[in-house]
């Protein structure tokens, strides 16, 4: 028994890893889980920021692994949510610091004492991305809808299918109805199509996740906006709860705008 | 761009519309590793030793990869001109 360990990663950079992990966490302790978030990331560590917890670091995750302090010092406790705790990344050190090994230790002291290990990602497929797999019961890749993007996320379910930790559950980060509607940017059936892997959920773009990323306050823990609900629904889907994916359809266009539309295509 | 426009019946596709019919063509190539240069090596190769065989119509031969799932298969239709006279 003892800790489910979820990875977040992606191949491209920039798509969401950071922002899902921090706000699936919370929510998951919001739910009642307890739940650690590991920052994977050596080197550009960003986790704590999004989290709002970089003011409380004194140890890191290479701290750990180097023997340098005990893994209990180097959790950070979330002061806004119960159950929910942090290890933070190294900054001043590279993705060499660490091996996979390293990372199932850690977990594996870990487990006991938790529900779920969140792992952070780094972007690329090379080593910090196999350490923070290494460790992984399930993977989740997280893709917007652009050909780079879901290009890299190919790229790493092939990755994933051949270390034998498949089948990686797929999240689509940023996704503007609007657009899907005007026939400009790929739709969830397109992504999934072409990627042909399961869906873990959708999440609508969302001005909501600047603010909290300004704040450090994830947008789960305010619970109004759309993306804090399409990251509720995910988290309750990794509990194992039926939750059916979120109507993002926008209301009909008006026959204005779809005039517009056409001018605009023609 | 004229490809895509047989493919959707002439009127000019929606960029959701490229973006998918790209990446498809584009992840099928990554997923074996075989860049349109390799192809053309395969298809070259396959002419010459089908070409010793039978006579065939390498114009209208059509080598692709597809996709079915994450299955990816290589379909190669190749018309066939007339069968060699075997040796008495």
């Amino acid at each position: 028994m003892g800790a489910t360990v979820i990875t977040i990663t992606s191949g491209k950079g920039g798509v969401g890893k950071t922002t899902a992990t921090a706000n699936l966490s919370a929510a998951l302790a919001m739910k009642g889980k307890k739940v650690v978030a590991i920052d994977a990331d050596i080197g550009l560590r960003n986790l704590d920021v999004v989290m709002g917890l970089e003011n409380r670091i004194v140890y890191d995750l290479v701290n750990v692994v180097e023997g340098s302090c005990r893994l209990r010092q180097a959790l950070i406790k979330d002061k806004r949510i119960e159950n929910l705790y942090m290890i933070p990344a190294a900054q001043s050190r590279d993705k060499s610091a660490i091996r996979p090994q390293d990372m199932i230790d850690v977990c594996d002291q870990l487990r006991p004492e938790f529900d779920f290990i969140l792992i952070d990602s780094p972007a690329g497929i090379e080593q910090g991305f196999r350490n923070a797999i290494a460790p992984a019961d399930r993977i989740c890749i997280i893709t917007t809808p652009e050909v780079s993007a879901v290009r890299d996320a190919d790229r790493v379910v092939g990755l994933i299918e051949a270390e034998g930790k498949g089948p990686a559950l797929l999240i689509l980060n940023r996704l503007r109805p609007r657009m899907v509607q005007r026939g400009d940017m790929l739709d969830t059936a397109d992504v999934l199509d072409v990627l042909a892997i399961d869906l873990l959920g959708i999440v609508p773009e969302d001005e909501a996740i600047i603010v909290s990323t300004n704040r450090g306050i994830p947008v789960v823990m305010e619970n109004t906006s759309r993306a804090a609900q399409a990251f509720c629904n995910i988290a309750a889907r990794l509990m194992g709860e039926d939750v059916p994916i979120m109507e993002l359809e926008e209301p009909s266009p008006s026959w204005l705008s779809k005039i517009a539309n056409l001018v605009r295509r023609h | 761009m004229n490809l895509l426009n047989q493919l959707f019946g002439g009127r000019r596709p929606t960029s959701r519309e490229v973006a998918k019919s790209r990446l498809q063509l584009v992840l099928v190539h990554d997923r074996v590793d075989l860049s349109p240069q390799k192809m053309q090596l395969l298809k070259d190769e396959l002419i010459s030793t089908i070409s010793k065989y039978v006579e065939i119509d390498a114009e209208g031969m059509q080598v692709n990869l597809t996709q079915n799932g994450r299955q990816c298969r290589l379909t190669a239709d190749i018309p066939i001109l007339s069968a060699r006279p075997k040796r008495q």
